[in-house]
């Protein structure tokens, strides 16, 4: 079990820059997350940890050792790769009981490690299937087995639920979670899915354009983003003119509404989105930023207002964060 | 598909199927069956017989099966480098490689196998090479034996086994070697328990097909052999075009053609097991 720490890693493919001096510290044992456009340079931050890509510049340390010069086949990382990249050659279990081959460890020893994790991805039965007789979640499975078979100290994973419908992303999520937690594993979990992000990880860390824009505990980054780009990139933002000529964050939570008179200021309904406990209304402000768009996302108790209707729109103060 | 479907379907292809019978199958069938008749005979092994009595007919039969499995065997040892090799050059690099393996199959065949003349002949560029360094005082006798014939073959036939091989070696996806690399294979175990076995269903295919053409090569023995190399469809132009003994010539052919038949079952059943 190790901890990992960046100082200053770049990656350039000649005038891009995929990683920008990058610093990270993930501690023994935690949940980071990822999370980024396509394109902003998750996979080859990944790639960089596990070893498959040289730095340009910065160093990397796995377990306070010096790992940036260190090839992949030593750095006992377990990886999930995008792609899966299960050997199609194999059966499941065959791709199972790859790295621990490698390991020299063979027969039942082998075997019952290998039925083990396949059950802790709950894949039981399916061990002589080849890879392209599976779905996609099957797949992913073996792939999150094989790379958690021979007790990696740190686990990589590169958008593993990327490909699934949401009902099997969102169970999968949470045996991920559990998985990890009973492993104790540091893990690294790559997405641009912002709801998992915030969902799974202890700490996440947004990048855009390779570079890193914030890193920070998932409700202090979606209340309290470092700046527009990770306030946008978090899910809904409204942006309010403050004061002092600064502007301004309200997550539509906080947004409060009611019936007209009972606050300040108004608003039009352009749209009411019903989302089973939820509704969503795209707000017209009126007086003021005449026609600002805002939205809010209130309980949906007895009443919806309609399209069209004019309402009192309210937050507070403290519900409102400079960016 | 229902019966109606089936039967247009027959009938597009009929007249393509009747000219197919007739221009192909119908000689060589007359071509194989010659070996079974005797002028006022009718039905007979004889000919079969003949073979099997006159040993010069199954040390050729031998020679020839050695001859093509050493000029496979030279063909896989340089034309599996080779693709690898080729898989891992940059894109316009890559482009060029290409060319310069399928550039020979614009060449005609008689004169790269005459080419060979100019390279390996006793005045040729080797034996001059050799002298000139001193290696060797008198020229190597490269030609009109079965190393020049070995020789020519392997490098007539490299282009039918590098690039089948080559297009599967470009399907393997980087990203498969990774992962195997971050599963704490060292670069040998990558090779062997990943890379190889991708390999194998095409490296198969074309060390059979590149044998199943070296049984049957004619231009290349005859030119690079001078003669003194005898192989079968060598023996069969002699049997054909000198003491006509067409009989014998279709006994021969039959063996042949069982043999590569045989040898094309055992490759599908090879491919059918690996792609499961
Ligand atoms: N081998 C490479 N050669 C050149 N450019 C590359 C290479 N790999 C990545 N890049 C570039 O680096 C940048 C980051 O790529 P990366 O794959 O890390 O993005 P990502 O965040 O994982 O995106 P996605 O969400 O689409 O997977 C991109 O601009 C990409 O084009
Ligand atoms: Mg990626």
């Amino acid at each position: 079990m190790s901890d990992i720490r960046l100082e200053g890693v770049s990656k350039r493919y000649g005038p891009v820059a995929a990683a920008d001096d990058v610093d990270l510290a993930v501690a023994q044992g935690e949940f980071v997350t990822i999370l980024g456009p396509s394109g902003s340079g998750k996979t080859t931050l990944l790639s960089l940890i596990a070893g498959l890509n040289r730095p340009t510049a910065g160093r990397i340390f796995i377990g306070g050792r010096d790992v940036t010069d260190a090839p992949a086949q030593e750095r006992n990382i377990g990886l999930v790769f995008q792609s899966y990249a299960l050997f199609p050659h194999m059966t499941v279990l065959e791709n199972v009981l790859f790295p621990l081959g490698v390991r020299k460890i063979g027969g039942a020893v082998a075997r019952s490690q290998a039925l083990d994790a396949l059950k802790l991805v709950r894949l039981e039965g399916l061990e002589d299937r080849r890879p392209s007789q599976l779905s996609g979640g099957q797949q992913q499975r073996v792939a999150l087995a094989r790379a958690i078979v021979f007790k990696p100290d740190i686990l990589l994973l590169d958008e593993p639920l990327g490909a699934l419908d949401r009902k099997l992303r969102e169970e999968l999520q949470v045996e991920l979670k559990q998985l990890q937690r009973t492993l104790g594993v540091t893990t690294i979990l790559v997405t641009h899915d912002q709801e998992e992000a915030l969902s799974l990880s202890d700490r996440i860390m947004v990048l855009d354009k390779g570079r890193t824009q914030q890193v920070a505990a998932p409700a202090e980054a979606y209340l309290k983003p470092a700046n527009r780009f990770v306030a946008e990139f978090l899910g809904i933002a409204n942006f309010v003119g403050l004061e002092d000529g600064r502007t301004g964050l309200v997550r539509p939570e906080r947004v409060r509404i009611g019936a007209i008179g009972t606050a300040a200021k108004t608003a039009r309904v352009v749209e009411a989105i019903y989302l089973g406990q939820m509704v969503r209304y795209h707000l017209a402000l009126e007086n003021g930023a005449a026609g600002a768009p805002m939205v809010a996302a209130v309980p949906f108790v007895g009443r919806a207002f309609a399209t069209g209707e004019r309402v009192a729109v309210s937050w507070e103060a403290a519900d409102i964060w400079p960016v | 598909m229902n019966r109606q479907e089936r039967s247009t379907g027959f009938g597009f292809v009929a007249p393509l199927l009747v000219l197919m019978v007739v221009a192909f199958n119908a000689p060589i069938a007359y071509m194989l069956g010659l070996a079974f008749w005797d002028k006022g005979q009718g039905f007979t092994l004889e000919h079969y017989q003949g073979l099997l009595e006159a040993p010069v007919y199954l040390r050729v039969l031998g020679n020839t099966m050695r001859i093509a499995l050493i000029a496979t065997l030279a063909n896989v040892l340089i034309g599996y480098p080779l693709a690898h090799w080729m898989r891992g050059l940059q894109n316009r690099a890559r482009l060029v490689a290409i060319a310069l393996v399928v550039l020979p199959f614009w060449v005609s065949i008689l004169v790269r196998t005459y080419s060979w003349i100019v390279v390996l002949g006793n005045a040729g560029l080797v034996n001059r090479a050799l002298q000139w360094s001193g290696l060797t005082e008198q020229p190597v006798q490269f030609l009109y034996n079965e190393l020049g014939v070995t020789i020519g073959m392997a490098n007539v036939l490299l282009p039918f086994l590098v690039l089948p091989l080559f297009a599967a070696m470009i399907r393997i996806d980087d990203r498969l070697l990774q992962a195997a690399a971050s599963l704490g294979a060292p670069p040998r175990t990558i090779f062997w328990k990943v890379y190889f076995p991708l390999t194998l269903p095409a490296l198969a295919a074309g060390t059979l097909l590149v044998f199943i053409l070296c049984l049957g090569f004619y231009i290349t023995p005859a030119i690079l052999g001078g003669g003194r190399v005898p192989m079968i469809s060598n023996l069969l132009d002699t049997l054909i075009n000198q003491i006509p003994r067409w009989e014998q010539a279709s006994a021969i052919s039959t063996i042949l053609l069982v043999v590569s038949l045989l040898i094309f079952a055992a490759y599908r059943r090879l491919d059918r097991t690996a792609s499961l």
